[in-house]
């Protein structure tokens, strides 16, 4: 199905099933323990062996020699792969580096091999055998220092032109009444999601399944068959549940890939998990940014001039963290300028992480905001309201499909009791805190990507969804069974959702909070095509017949939906495939975030008190796990604000605290009770559903209204996230 | 090649590898000998034989002495509802009741627990029939991706007893009356069970509404 | 994981003595950090001798009015126990601030006193190390060691102990005893019980081969205001910053002893004749040695602001 032109009146507006907050359809599988991941299928295939990956013990150099013959004469060893025996093995087109390093060594932790024995506890200890000899080389590991050398990365698909100008930024900044010109660092962070990067891989002949975690299944058939020079016909992926990704499972990882070659080499099935001491330096992350902002405004609080420069590091061959780009859309302003910037460090490799580019973008331009508004003498909401556009600043003529960002503020303002706050700077203390109130804007992109599923319905009316997409914790099988359960007019009850297995229809898969809207629709496309062939089968006219309550009807004639099917099950295939309507109309998602913190006088700790977004993002398919993806999203952010930092060794080059008790994420005490608001909005533009992503909103800004409560509760202004105590402590107020 | 199977006690290989253990140093930090020249060879697997009471039946298994209860449950019992966040005592998604605590199952070996009554996620409750737990998660979105969420309601139902047992935790305001069901008490007793998806604010909520379901 | 052989312990006594027979022996009771750095191959025991059947559970007082914690007494139990609770609530709240509920569950008295220390280049098996690995260095020096020791460090090592506990202990004046192979018990008072790194930072206490604590005992109640502030960047389950512990006099004399600053519970004495002066004075004397990193010199403050706190609380 082409979606060309805006959405009119479909079924999905009848939001029977649509739009409810129904409890997950995996809920109780996932709450009994007995929802399957990776490392836990047991049941898919017999004699699975334990592999264990070993890291490089240095950032950069080269292998001088790998002794095996310890870890081979352990006990129950069966294989031993490193690159020396692993065949010719290319890079994926979506890894950096390569998964199996040697002799070259890219990054810290980076596998160089992997052991087969027969249980766990054999492979983990033979693999501390391995012996091998390293020759380091010098390395660049600190983004501050290569700063300098930082160059214009190549545009793709994602990235938009590393330098964008409209008007003129120089003079309009330079003849400014009101200016602020400031840098803000944000640290590199991990994704650390809770189930480690894991696969069993079989062979059988040259045909290779394998069972993993991995959010985009038909990137990584590609990947997978790339890099071992097999066909992808041979490659199966299946990957039904995920124990979180927020990017880190966007690609295939060395868990898949060591699974395959360990497999193929003990001639078993092989399973493998990174150990969480490896996973930080062996996977991605999100690379750390310098960013420079500089905002230029007449005295009444106009923005005449906006520029927004990254930098941000990466390996050879790697990507920029697009940290500039929400700011050639999120205020106006005639005269601006963005610039994004990538050094060469030889860390590990940077990728995508939640909303990558706006989550650190947003956390410094948000700040900037907050600053800029109170040089101005304005409250920070009204300045944003000052500043808001309903065009793309950069092309006026293209609208934006739906822009409610000042809605959003003024109600989460209502509801927050912003009225109440006390703009003045470390003026509010209760006992032994210091409180303070802070807000931030929050902005997303909505992507749309090509997206198919496969529909069948049985004699016995139930309806079957196919597709390769995958949930994450996203809610996906839900909101699939409701879309299906929408179109056909059945029961959620009687809708069955497969996903995550390559042998299904190509979906857009699960990343930059695309896979709700484009995965749906991709269901709704499919479904207009099986609600055809269900009326042709029973004799109606497929623009007159009704869907509903489990039957097909047009005028006084109504056929139980399971009659279609009565003799033969009805398949029906389709994608939703886009037009230029995203061309014609800026599509992005808005929101408001409010944070009250406080700040102990004594110790400078910050803990949250409160917490609000609101949200506009289409129509949201279900309010509750549409909540939970917006409060989860908060609470990263929340982490980013107060904690998260891996920490860079310059000299030895990677990440030092690698580990969950090094890298600390926020945990249930840290987490205040959160509220969520949704507007009421349709986006007729963004597809069929109307709908638009919503999983990476919440944590857009966040950070920054962490950061702009810390300002209000104590008048410290940090630039440099985390916010850690030590940044405020001798700063604080003095206290009686 | 030979199979696990064929490694029994009495096959453990005893010849000199003195570089094996080498650190003799940090043995006496701990209090005990120093391992100058142990004559084990490295890897060798010592098997052993452990009866669990598990989710009320015994269960035999015959595992390397290395195993934790946590590779016990999920490898030898495919009991693989507890989970393997981190295998380190720092996430808490194995968390496990084991005589009616809640431990880190991560952190202890199997043949530590012969005998002992354990109780995973699959014994509170199953799809059909679900623990209260289990259901109000269910019913307040306690959850996103899942992997930590057995973890977090095993932990969730020992934790309420640990309030009724009058233990304190670190924001009781007086130690010396009995701890009350807040919010409060429960983020931080709950503090040992992180879920990166956030779903923090719905699983208080859950456990919430469990407690006062049980006043 | 390096392969072990196994063993139940029959009593102390016998415990110590099989120790001191297999070289290469460890204790293990709650196994919360052994098994954590076995796993890693920074111990690598190849015998083990389970402890926990042992008749060492127990919470009794003593003759003088104290009160004798037996070695394997779960961390939950010991900050649960009413005597604890009322007597010497110091420790129950350093206990409380300490790890998380699941760990507290598993965690014994004598092994919370071993813990060893966070140091990230300690855990890391690729870095050098003085403690793992004697005469290898200290990558912790020049490195990430925002964490680590202010005071009592050496060229050798500037890690810290994370032990809660043990700060609670110190201040305390808790007495270690234990059990040796020859059978002989001895008690050690907890200021001699950690050492500091000095040029052998692997040797973290004074236990001897084989022996085995079997119980801390805390002298009798002192009273006063007994305050732990533990000071970290999240709200739980996370290493101390610093921490401080302090027993505060109506008078306004006391003692302090403050955690996450160096090798061992941080106590000095002298300092505390310095408390009726108020917390920089007594900071002052307390850390008047600290040697802080680049990274680390916000701990020096954050004692002095905490302990101001603290001592305000007492006032209150």
């Amino acid at each position: 199905m082409k979606f060309d032109t805006p959405a009119t009146t479909n079924p999905i507006d009848q939001l029977k099933v649509i739009g409810k907050p129904t409890d997950r359809i995996d809920g109780p599988l996932k709450t009994t323990g007995t929802a399957p991941y990776a490392y836990e299928r047991h049941d898919v295939v017999q004699n699975q062996a334990y592999g264990y990956m070993v890291g490089s013990a240095i950032a950069k150099g080269r292998i001088a020699s790998i002794d095996v013959k310890a870890a081979k004469a352990a006990p129950g060893v069966l294989a031993i792969v490193t690159a020396d025996n692993a065949g010719k093995l290319a890079k994926g087109s979506f890894n950096t580096a390569k998964l199996l390093g040697g002799p070259d060594i890219e990054h810290y932790h980076q596998a160089i091999a992997v052991v087969v024995a027969e249980t766990f506890e054999q492979a983990r200890t033979a693999a501390n055998l391995v012996r091998i000899d390293y020759v380091p080389t010098k390395g660049v590991f600190e983004l501050a220092a290569a700063k300098d050398s930082a160059k214009a990365p190549e545009a793709n698909a994602f990235s938009g032109p590393p330098d964008t100008a409209a008007g003129d930024f120089a003079g309009a900044f330079a003849a400014a009444p009101v200016q602020l010109d400031a840098v803000y660092t944000t640290p590199d962070h991990a994704h650390v999601m809770m189930e480690p990067h894991a696969s069993i891989a079989a062979w059988n002949g040259d045909k290779l399944t394998i069972w993993t975690s991995n959010q985009m299944i038909a990137w990584g058939v590609g990947d997978v068959a790339k890099t071992l020079g097999i066909p992808v016909e041979n490659v199966r992926l299946d990957s039904p549940f995920i124990g979180g990704g927020f990017g880190g499972k966007l690609f295939v990882r060395s868990d898949a890939l060591l699974a395959a070659l360990g497999a193929r080499a003990a001639g078993r099935p092989v399973k493998v998990a990174l150990p969480r001491p490896l996973m930080i330096n062996n996977t991605t992350h999100r690379p750390a940014t310098i960013q420079r902002i500089r905002i230029g405004a007449a005295r009444d609080g106009k923005i005449t001039a906006i520029g927004h420069e990254t930098w941000s590091g990466d390996l050879p061959g790697g990507g920029a963290e697009l940290a500039a780009n929400q700011t050639r859309l999120l205020y106006a302003g005639a005269n601006r300028m963005t610039a994004t910037r990538l050094a060469v460090l030889d860390l590990p490799e940077g990728n995508a992480m939640r909303a990558p580019g706006e989550a650190p973008g947003m956390m410094a331009l948000e700040i900037a905001m907050d600053e800029m508004a109170e040089k101005l003498g304005l409250d920070p909401i009204e300045f944003r309201a000052l500043n808001d556009t309903q065009v793309d600043p950069e092309h006026p003529e293209r609208p934006f499909s739906q822009r409610q960002l000042v809605e959003c503020m003024r109600i989460g303002a209502e509801r927050f009791g912003w009225s109440k706050r006390n703009p003045k700077p470390g003026s509010v203390r209760e006992g032994r805190w210091f409180v303070g109130t802070g807000v931030a804007a929050a902005f997303r992109n909505n992507l749309l990507t090509k997206s198919a599923a496969r529909v069948r319905l049985d004699g016995r009316g139930t309806v079957t969804v196919e597709t390769d997409m995958t949930d994450i914790g996203t809610g996906t099988y839900t909101i699939i069974g409701q879309t299906a359960a929408e179109m056909m007019g059945v029961p959620l009850e009687k809708v069955v959702v497969r996903l995550g297995d390559s042998s299904f229809p190509v979906s857009a898969g699960s990343g930059g909070q695309w896979g709700a809207n484009n995965s749906t629709a991709g269901v709704y496309a499919a479904c207009v095509k099986l609600r055809e062939a269900v009326a042709q089968k029973l004799g109606f006219n497929s623009e007159e017949a009704v869907f509903a309550d489990a039957s097909v009807r047009a005028g006084n004639r109504s056929v139980p939906l399971a009659e279609a099917a009565r003799d033969k099950e009805i398949i029906a295939e389709d994608a939703i495939e886009y037009g230029d309507l995203d061309k014609k109309y800026q599509q992005s998602t808005f929101g408001a975030h409010f944070v009250e913190v406080g700040v102990d006088v004594a110790t400078a700790e910050v803990r949250l008190r409160r917490m609000l977004a609101v949200c506009a993002a289409g129509r949201i398919l279900n309010p509750k796990s549409a909540r939970s993806q917006v409060i989860g999203a908060m609470t990263m952010g929340a982490g980013a604000a107060l904690m998260e930092e891996l920490a860079v060794d310059k000299r030895l080059g990677f990440f030092v605290n690698h580990d969950l008790a090094g890298y600390e994420v926020p945990v249930h005490a840290d987490i205040p009770h959160q509220d969520v608001i949704f507007l009421e909005e349709t986006d007729p533009i963004s597809s069929p559903m109307k709908a638009k992503g919503v999983g990476e909103l919440g944590i857009c800004g966040v950070g920054a209204a962490v950061a702009n409560a810390i300002y209000n509760a104590t008048g410290v202004r940090v630039r440099d996230y985390p916010i850690t105590l030590d940044k405020l402590l001798t700063e604080l107020p003095q206290t009686g | 090649m030979p199979s696990s199977s064929d490694f029994t006690r009495r096959d453990v290989l005893i010849v000199g590898a003195a570089s094996v253990v080498a650190t003799a140093a940090p043995n006496i930090a701990h209090g005990q000998v120093p391992a100058s020249a142990a004559p084990i060879i490295a890897g060798a697997p010592v098997m052993s034989k452990v009866s669990l009471n598990v989710n009320g039946g015994i269960r035999e298994v015959e595992l390397d002495m290395r195993a934790t209860l946590l590779d016990a449950l999920r490898e030898n019992l495919q009991l693989t509802g507890t989970k393997k966040g981190c295998d380190h005592g720092q996430c808490g998604a194995c968390t496990v009741i084991v005589n009616g605590r809640r431990i880190n199952s991560c952190l202890t070996l199997a043949v530590m627990h012969q005998g002992e009554t354990i109780t995973t996620i699959e014994g509170l409750g199953t799809p059909d029939n679900l623990h209260p737990m289990q259901a109000a998660f269910i019913k307040h979105d306690g959850y996103q991706c899942g992997y930590c969420t057995p973890g977090q309601i095993c932990s969730a139902v020992a934790m309420l007893e640990e309030i009724k047992a009058g233990i304190p935790s670190h924001v009781s305001t007086d130690l010396t009356s009995a701890p009350q069901d807040t919010n409060e008490e429960y983020r931080e007793r709950m503090s040992g069970n992180i879920c990166r998806c956030g779903a923090y604010s719905n699983i208080v909520e859950a456990i919430t509404e469990v407690a006062e379901g049980r006043a | 994981m390096k392969s072990f052989t196994y063993e139940k312990a029959t009593s102390a006594a016998d415990a110590a003595a099989a120790a001191a027979r297999k070289e290469g022996t460890k204790f293990i009771a709650g196994g919360t950090n052994l098994l954590d750095l076995m796993k890693l191959e920074i111990e690598t025991p190849t015998h083990l001798i389970d402890v926990n059947g042992l008749d060492l559970d127990k919470i009794e007082p003593t003759q003088d009015g104290g009160l004798r914690i037996g070695a394997l007494v779960r961390n939950t139990d010991l900050a649960a126990n009413e005597r604890v609770r009322r007597d010497y609530g110091l420790l129950s709240r350093a206990l409380l601030a300490g790890a998380s509920g699941q760990l507290r569950n598993r965690a014994t008295t004598a092994g919370n006193l071993l813990q060893r220390t966070r140091c990230p280049y300690f855990y890391d098996t690729n870095q050098r190390c003085n403690k793992r690995q004697p005469g290898s260095g200290c990558a912790a020096i020049g490195g990430i060691n925002r964490q680590l020791a202010v005071v009592g460090a050496s060229e050798a090592c500037i890690a810290t102990n994370p032990s809660d506990m043990a700060v609670a202990m110190r201040a305390l004046d808790a007495t270690v005893e234990t059990v040796r192979p020859d059978g002989a018990t001895r008690t050690i008072p907890i200021a001699e019980f950690h050492r500091l790194p000095g040029d052998t930072p692997h040797i973290e206490t004074t236990l001897t081969a084989g022996e085995l604590i079997t119980a801390v005992t805390l002298p009798k109640p002192v009273g006063g205001k007994q305050i732990y502030r533990k000071v970290r960047d999240r709200a739980s389950y996370a290493f101390a910053l610093i921490s401080v512990g302090a027993i505060v006099q109506p008078d306004g004399s006391g003692r302090v002893a403050v955690g996450g600053v160096a090798h061992k519970p941080w106590r000095v004495e002298a300092a505390e004749a310095e408390m009726p002066r108020g917390a920089q004075a007594v900071t002052e004397r307390l850390l008047a040695d600290a040697k802080p990193t680049e990274e680390n010199g916000f701990k020096i403050p954050l004692v002095e602001r905490t302990l101001g706190a603290v001592l305000t609380e007492a006032r209150g």
